[in-house]
Formats: structure tokens, sequence, C-alpha cells
């Protein structure tokens, strides 16, 4: 369905990475007014209770701040956005350098490749 | 808060010997998405039938809010059986407006609403549609309700993919917080996104009610992968 997700895996969890991850590339910009819990779901093709779920998961991070009138927000803290996005870097680092390695490749070699990827 | 649905020690024998429901225990509650789930055979059907008051358990007691099935349950809950019982004479509309005359909580421009996104012609007479698009007529009259239980007997089998994609939206953006849907299927990798409880069935009884959630956790797996593995040949 609409937003392509891993059956075999925590639906809510991904639900939170994809959030995390239009938040630090910019699609909701802080401050930005997210869809109610009905409408993402509909559009996810998800359990509404799924979907609250994972807001309240972002909501427990901060990245999201629920308003008592105006539904819910992006945090307009950009210092914690900008560390999100940082951490979800590093995560992406990990995972290409064991990948990496299990190619048998040593970090200088991994440098060099880099390097002349330019 | 009470629970919708409370089967206790319920069985159920037809004539012929072994009890399709077996001494089953099952509470469902408010509020969720619910996938009944079992092999052929396995007193899906049955069940289904004793909740919604067309069958009486030889033993034990189906509770429905706390009253046993009656008139009153019944104008609660939305039922879409295995098979029709529309007659195939009657136009789309006359179908509409009679279960408008029928159901209190019918609601008319829903199901105009649902039937001009699937393209369906309310003049169309039921005998002259495909067997897939009479399916999608029976689900938006189902679904056009404000019931608080809805019962879907094996709803998206004949209905193409793009059209189970809609039908799903549909069930999700029209669903009540308060209302349970009870969905019995096979076709479990197309609707498990949208379920958050799954009940297993085999042989009468119930042997797994979790959160699908639950099973991605502890299993690593889908819903669909796990079914396939329980139910093993």
């Amino acid at each position: 369905m609409a937003w392509n997700l891993d059956n075999d895996r925590p639906i809510y969890a991904q639900i939170v990475e994809r959030i995390q991850l239009q938040i630090v590339s910019g699609i909701y910009k802080p401050g930005d007014k997210l869809p109610s819990v009905r409408e993402l779901a509909a559009v996810a093709g998800v359990n509404p209770n799924t979907m609250q779920k994972a807001f309240g998961e972002l909501e427990r991070s901060g990245l999201i701040i629920t308003q008592r009138t105006s539904g819910r927000i992006v945090t307009e803290n950009e210092h914690m956005i900008t560390e999100i996005k940082k951490e979800l870097a590093k995560e992406h680092v990990e995972r290409f350098l064991e990948k990496m390695r299990e190619l048998g490749f040593e970090k200088k070699e991994i440098m060099a490749l880099l390097e002349s990827d330019k | 808060m009470s629970s919708l649905v409370e089967c206790r020690n319920v069985t159920k024998c037809y004539s012929n010997g072994r009890p399709a429901v077996y001494n089953l225990n099952l509470t469902l509650e408010k509020g969720h998405i619910i996938g009944l789930l079992g092999p052929n055979g396995s007193g899906k059907t049955t069940l289904i039938k004793m909740i919604n008051g067309l069958l009486k358990p030889t033993n034990g007691e189906v509770l429905v809010n706390g009253i046993l099935p009656g008139p009153e349950t019944k104008a609660r809950i939305s039922y879409l059986p295995e098979r029709t019982y529309l007659e195939a004479q009657r136009t789309v509309k006359d179908i509409v407006d009679f279960f408008g005359d029928f159901y209190e909580d019918f609601r008319k421009d829903r199901a105009y609403a649902m039937l001009d996104a699937l393209h369906i012609e309310p003049t169309a007479r039921l005998k002259n549609l495909s067997k897939g698009t009479k399916e999608k007529v029976q689900l938006i009259l189902v679904m056009s309700r404000d019931a608080e239980l809805y019962i879907l007997d094996e709803p998206i089998a004949g209905v193409d993919p793009a059209a189970r994609d809609y039908i799903l939206r549909t069930i999700i953006a029209n669903f009540n917080p308060a209302a349970t849907l009870l969905i019995c299927t096979h076709l479990i990798s197309d609707i498990e996104s949208i379920l958050d409880e799954v009940v297993f069935i085999r042989d009468g009884q119930i042997t797994l009610q979790t959160s699908v959630e639950n099973i991605r956790e502890q299993q690593g797996k889908s819903v669909d992968q796990y079914f396939r593995e329980v139910f093993a040949c």
C-alpha cells in the first residue's frame, strides 16, 4: 500500500523512522502542522491505533509537540532536529562500514574509495 | 469499560458429530480492527454467525454489549456475510434506499460517495454487475452504517488489488474509534497493515489472541508468515 511498509517489522517503528526522516530532511519544517492521526493512517494504509502509537513515540522524543488547540506540530527546536540528523547519519555510516568490512576492506581502502568517488 | 463481545465456553454442534466450535472463550474490546484467522473448516463462520445471532450456541453463551444476540444487538452490528442475499433484479439505488429504510444508522451520502469513487452506476442492476463489483456494492452497504461492530466475512476475495487498497483506506478513514471491526479472511498479507489484533482459530478453539505488532516484534515475521508456520500442513 501507499507507504510500502514491511510486514515483518513493527509498523509503528517504521512510521517513526519515516516521519523522523521527513522532518530532518525538511519535508516537514520546524513549526509545521502535521496531519491528524486518522488522515495519516488512511494515507499510509495502517491501523489508526498504530499511527497513534508512532505519534506517541515521536512526542516522547520531543520531535513533535501536541498543542491543545491546533493539533500536532514539528518542534521548533532546530538544535534537536540537527542532533537527530547527526544520529541518523552515524547509523548509516556504521551500517556502511560494517558492509565494507564484510567485503574485506580496511579503513584506509574505504577512505581511498570515498575520495575517488568525488 | 465492558467488552463488546464476550464468548463464554461456547460450543456449537451441528447434527453430524464433531462440534464446529468447542468450549470457546473470546473477548473482543471496543476500538480495534481484529483479524479472525484460521484454516478452512476451523469454525470462523460458525463463530461469526453466533455473534450475529444467526445461530444459537449448543452450550455456553455469547454476549454482545452484555446482552444476548437479538434485535437490539443486530441494530448495532453491520454484517457482511460470505454469500450475497440481495435480489439480483434490483438496482444499486433501490438497494441503497432499502438499506436506508431498514437501518437507522445507514448513511446514504457515504454510500453514494463510495459508489462514485469506485465508478459504480447507481442505476445498474445487480445481476448485470461483475462478481467483484457486486462484492464492492455489498461492502459499501455494510461500511455505510454507523455500527458499533462490523463483521466482514471474506470481504475482499473477489475484488481487484487497486479497489482493495481503496476499500481498506475507506475503512480506515470512516472508522469510528469506538467501533470494532472483525475481519475474517485468508488474504492476510493484504489486510494485516490495518489490523491491530489477530485471533487464530483452529478446530473450533482460539489458539492465539495477540497484537499484530507483538508478532512482528517477537517473531520477526509478518502475520502472514507466522500464520503459514502455525497452520503448516
